[in-house]
């Protein structure tokens, strides 16, 4: 299957980019096109020109700011998953992204492109939900940073404007004593999509919440967090009883969506069930620490 | 447009549409019809190589993004006349019944021997998730790769 024609460039810089951005109206950001091309093939989208960021050499690597990691918008899923410096500082990335898809998807898939794909079963927005990641763009009006909480806004819909790309996006070390993370998920199993899937970033002090953030995917149209189990938890011990009642709640207010994979009741129960199990590794991994 | 990227360690330059697919240049231009196009959708493997030393699903990958890359295929394993061991292991241990998705299986396979010169049974299983064979033949698959790791 061909793709319908379109105008191709493959610009070298960001500022290039995004001036081919402005100059073409129903122009498509290309990254590792792992989302893009199928639908494209399928002829569910046809943009009249693509703008090939590959060979941007500005949108790559990992890179230790301090307090921060920042990930070049074109990381992909396989470098992600390998990094050594997120390995040891914020080990929640590397283990979603091991569940990504397979091995050749992760190997050209990238996070800039997940990201501002926004499919509502992508492991990464629940990840970037939990660790409260900020999403740095650029568009021809300058730089800004957008928090992942204001980041997904609905059915394969991200608060991005027409013009803007994303250039990177920085996440906090984890690796302090007392903070600990996890990720559960239940995937398709022929496509590896979320049919649900919860990731979890849990901050302890005198052996009590003392922040949490939840990340859902898969379930609703958009990656958002379980608020009512955060809200639970925070100054509570972080015990089976706190995590049991917690997780009932994360469902709670979500819209979830039925489909031919799963009803929106299932969903539901889903979410709780892998909240509790995700919070429950979390538990585990920060009394080993 | 023009692009070039090196096949098999030969240069090759082709002339192509920006729509055209890295496995249709492959195929049609360069005659290496080892890679085979399955799905088509990007869920099968089939048509798997290796570009700049990672396995990609060809059918996915625009030639114009594979410009200046390297590509290995199936028929680039083979050196000095000796099969590349995995193909070997498939074929001492019946890796396949149609053959269909071989190419592509052991082209994944490499680049998991790449990542994880020893990997065990469930290891392989997750390696290969990628590539699907209908004639349901993963026991012997998982046994060739198993079989080839311990050779290389």
């Amino acid at each position: 299957m061909y793709p319908a024609p379109f105008e191709y460039y493959a610009p070298k810089s960001v500022g290039e980019a995004l001036s081919l951005l402005s100059q073409n109206a129903d122009a498509k950001i290309l990254a590792g096109g792992h989302s893009l091309l199928p639908l494209m093939k399928l002829r569910l989208a046809q943009p009249a020109a693509l703008i090939d960021i590959g060979k941007i050499t500005d949108l790559y690597g990992i890179s230790d700011m301090g307090n921060t990691i920042s990930l070049g918008a074109l990381t992909t899923h396989h470098d992600v998953e390998h990094s050594g410096v997120l390995r040891r500082e914020c080990p929640l990335l590397p283990e979603v992204a091991s569940h990504i898809g397979d091995r050749q998807v992760r190997n050209r898939g990238t996070l800039g492109g997940s990201l501002a794909h926004a499919d509502p079963a992508a492991d990464y927005p629940a990840a970037m939900l939990a660790l409260g990641a900020h999403i740095e763009v650029q568009g021809t009006g300058g730089k800004r940073s957008i928090s992942a909480d204001d980041l997904f806004t609905g059915l394969l819909q991200t608060s991005l404007n027409v013009n803007e790309l994303i250039v990177s996006v920085r996440v906090p070390k984890t690796n302090a004593k007392g903070q600990s993370v996890a990720y559960a998920k239940f995937p398709h199993p022929a496509s590896r999509y979320a049919i649900a899937g919860v990731a979890v970033w849990v901050k302890l002090e005198n052996d009590q919440v003392s922040d949490v953030r939840v990340g859902v995917t898969g379930a609703a149209d958009h990656a958002q967090r379980a608020k009512k189990t955060e809200d639970a938890l925070k100054g509570k011990a972080l015990n089976n009883d706190a995590i049991a009642a917690a997780a009932k709640l994360a469902a709670d207010g979500l819209k979830t969506l039925g489909d031919v994979y799963a009803s929106a009741d299932y969903r539901a129960h889903l979410v709780n069930t892998l909240t509790a199990q995700a919070l429950s590794a979390a538990q585990a991994r920060a009394h080993g620490m | 447009m023009k692009v070039s990227m090196k096949v098999n360690g030969q240069l090759r330059e082709a002339d192509v549409e920006p729509r055209w697919l890295l496995v249709h240049v492959l195929r049609e231009k360069f005659g290496l019809t080892g890679t085979n196009v399955g799905c088509d959708t990007t869920q099968c493997g089939a048509c798997t190589v290796l570009m700049n030393d990672m396995a990609v699903k060809s059918c996915n990958v625009l030639a114009v993004q594979a410009d200046g890359a390297e590509i290995i295929t199936i028929e680039g394993l083979k050196t000095d006349g000796q099969y590349h061991p995995l193909q070997q292991a498939f074929w001492d241990e019946h890796g396949l019944q149609c053959g269909f998705c071989t190419p592509g299986m052991i082209m994944a396979a490499v680049d998991l021997l790449k990542h994880e010169a020893q990997p065990n049974y469930a290891q392989i299983r997750h390696g290969i998730e990628g590539n699907l064979c209908r004639c349901t033949g993963y026991e012997n698959i998982v046994r060739a790769i198993r079989q080839a790791a311990d050779k290389m």
